[in-house]
């Protein structure tokens, strides 16, 4: 069977399942709905809990980025498993004591205001939208490698069925899955993971691999190499990186606290019966999340010295077996994920370090003297001839490692799977904020219990449309500003739940002027160096306490520690009913 | 308001709760205070440990601890992309099992929740 006959057949057999499991899971309560009848086993829901945060980002991006950025990658590492640390020993337990069903619900109720859960909704709803048009998106972009159709297309097919599962089932139907989509995306993301490290160091198991001698008799370890073949090309080393201290501890931060402080991820740990299981369930979480995170890096290492290993010196128009390049480069190329610019017309690629190209290829549609697809972009003065988008690396590994077909497709499926997950998960927390928040505890309170169900169902048609929207026309301002997401999740809702648990003195007015001065800070500074409205230079000599975009999360999660405890103590005490509140709430 | 949406079936202050899981009123103030106190203090020395292994070996003192060299990877190097992983993993392990421990020492048992 050709490799898009098993594409086809491994992306629909699962599709079958995601449905199936839909179907014998559907919501008929709210509770259902929004928590899964909190009646999920802590494996299981750690299980769901993996494959609704690990979204097509840490699937398809995440070794790329570790592969081209060394050591600097490590601030996703630890910055995404860290995270769950802060969860399971500061707020998971606490939140599913307190037992409802969504976090502005928490803060609506811990501050005793409708303005405090209003702008948790809108925190959050930010938040998850952004999140969700980059998931759409990876469903579209994975459609269009592996099946070539259409990027549309494929998000058209991914709103369907992420339609059909998340309005039937709601958080019940989500959760279990989840746990498939979980099953179905580690065995793709491990199984090319496992044959490399088998063919570059014959260890089967990545993790080890990656610190192991190659079996390419230089005696050198992976690492040696990287770092050897890095510096002769101009690159910085493999396993010391380029961005400041300071900026690194920030960014880890930011995605550490800002990982705590999703929506989408802390609902999860409504849906276990009891406290206790809300701590194990996070466990469960991390190892499942770690099986990745801990493999990526070795992925990312192997590709990286693989690509460099196969490409550099290579002739471009010889066939693969005579010291041509192979065939996957054009592969890519002629999906304008690979540009090359034959500098010094030797017909070799060279490889170094800089951009080749001035922006983003934009290809002219004529072919070169060597039959390369011509770029319109001006070539750059440095020795580099080559332009790689960093998210081939995980899509490729396969085809660059030689490894047959049905893994291929495997990934494809897992690529899906990952994709789809967090999509809905993320769905589900934007519309139980509508139907539950807005609706049921704002402005209709008089709402039946059949009505809400109604309202969840239709809101998550609404979202499932805009979120359709947004994957089909990425706004390009919102694709480079993920870090958004997790800044904003850092700066307003983590601070104001963790001060409602362990600080009973901070109050309504405190948390609300918290909340919105983390966001309005963080956005700020955010829109203030990514947009294009203000002109501003992104570049460490312009950055406050040169902190980047991506790390400034933490000066907005401190604002809104500081601003929140002293509004605090000049406005009305806490009651003393909520005190009482709170004390129910840290008891097992 | 709140409190009755909390008597939901593994909600707090319920009739199907079994003895000795009775909501935080009817606990003594004194147990509580014990098993807060406890709970702060397992919370900040884990947390240092998280600090540690991951702002310290993996980001503040990588330079150094890369002179060392721990099989083919240098040890701050696999503090960063490794170690800190798997030590994050005990510490949410370590807390779960020590937060039984203490609950079963004072008398805190956690609810029986909702069968499915």
């Amino acid at each position: 069977m050709s490799t898009t006959a098993l594409t086809y057949l491994f992306v629909g057999l699962s599709f079958a399942l995601y449905v199936g499991l839909a179907i014998w899971s559907r919501a008929g309560t709210t509770k259902e709905f929004y928590v899964a009848g909190a009646g999920v086993h802590p494996i299981a829901n750690g299980m769901a809990t993996a494959a609704d945060w690990m979204s097509a980002a840490s699937f398809i991006s995440m070794a790329g980025i570790i592969a081209f950025a060394g050591y600097d990658g490590s601030v996703y590492l630890m910055g995404w498993t860290g995270g769950y640390v802060l969860l399971a020993l500061l707020l998971a337990p606490y939140l599913r004591k307190f037992g409802q069903f969504t976090v502005p619900d928490f803060i609506g109720e811990r501050y005793y205001s409708k303005a405090a859960r209003v702008v948790a909704v809108v925190c959050l709803i930010a938040i998850s939208f952004t999140y969700i048009a980059g998931q759409m998106r990876g469903v579209g972009v994975v459609f269009s490698h592996f099946l070539d159709i259409p990027i549309a297309w494929g998000v058209v097919v991914g709103m369907g069925i992420v339609f059909v599962y998340a309005t039937l089932g709601g958080m019940k139907g989500i959760t279990y899955t989840q746990v498939a989509q979980y099953c179905v995306l580690i065995f793709a993301y491990l199984t090319p993971a496992v044959f490399i490290s088998m063919l570059m160091t014959g260890n089967p198991i990545p993790q080890l691999g990656l610190g192991a001698p190659l079996s390419d008799g230089s005696g050198l370890t992976v690492l040696e190499k990287l770092d050897a073949t890095l510096v002769d090309l101009g690159f910085d080393e493999y396993t010391t990186g380029a961005k400041s201290r300071i900026d690194v501890f920030a960014i880890t931060l930011a995605l550490m606290v800002g990982t705590a402080g999703l929506p989408h991820v802390i609902v999860r740990f409504f849906t276990v019966p009891k406290v206790s299981d809300a701590r194990k369930s996070a466990g469960y979480a991390l190892v499942f999340i770690a099986l990745l995170y801990t493999t990526a890096p070795a992925v990312g290492a192997f590709a990286r010295l693989n690509f460099i290993e196969t490409v550099h010196g290579a002739e471009y128009a010889a066939p693969p077996k005579t010291g041509g390049v192979p065939s996957f480069f054009r592969t890519f190329e002629r999906i304008g994920l690979i540009a090359w610019v034959d500098k010094n017309e030797d017909g070799k690629i060279q490889y170094a370090a800089g951009p080749a190209i001035e922006g983003r290829p934009v290809f002219t549609g004529e072919a070169g003297p060597r039959g390369e697809r011509l770029v319109a972009n001006p070539p750059t003065a440095t020795a580099n001839e080559v332009e790689v988008d960093r998210d081939i690396m995980v899509l490729a590994n396969p085809e660059i490692a030689g490894l047959p077909g049905w893994v291929v497709a495997l990934v494809a499926a897992g690529g899906v799977a990952a994709a789809l997950s967090t999509a809905a998960g993320l769905l589900l927390v934007i519309s139980s904020s509508i139907s539950h928040d807005l609706l049921k505890k704002t402005f209709l309170p008089s709402v039946s219990e059949r009505g809400e169900l109604v309202a969840a169902r239709g809101a998550a048609i609404f979202a499932i449309l805009v979120a359709g929207y947004l994957g089909v026309n990425p706004p390009g301002f919102v694709a480079q500003v993920v870090a958004l997401a997790f800044g904003l999740a850092a700066a307003s809702l983590f601070p104001a739940i963790l001060m409602g648990i362990f600080f009973k003195d901070v109050n309504r007015e405190g948390a609300i002027a918290g909340m919105i001065v983390g966001l309005v800070f963080t956005i700020g500074y955010i829109a203030y160096f990514k947009s294009p409205w203000f002109g501003a230079t992104n570049s460490p000599e312009y950055w406050l306490f040169g902190i980047s975009p991506e790390g400034i999360g933490v000066v907005g999660t401190a604002l809104n520690f500081i601003v929140a405890f002293a509004v605090s103590r000049f406005t009305t005490p806490t009651p003393a009913r909520i005190r009482a509140l709170v004390d129910g709430i840290r008891s097992p | 308001m709140t409190k009755d949406q909390m008597t939901d079936k593994d909600g707090v202050p319920s009739a199907e709760n079994p003895p000795g899981t009775a909501p935080a009123g009817a606990v003594g103030a004194e147990t509580r205070r014990i098993y807060w106190r406890e709970n702060i203090r397992l919370l900040g020395m884990l947390l240092a440990i998280w600090f540690a292994v991951s702002f310290g070996a993996g980001i503040l003192f990588v330079d150094v601890l890369n002179k060392v060299a721990l099989g083919g990877f240098p040890l701050g190097f696999w503090f960063a992309q490794q170690g800190s992983i798997y030590v994050f993993v005990a510490l949410i392990f370590i807390y779960s099992a020590r937060m039984r421990a203490i609950e079963r020492r004072l008398g805190l048992e956690p609810q029986k929740g909702a069968k499915r």
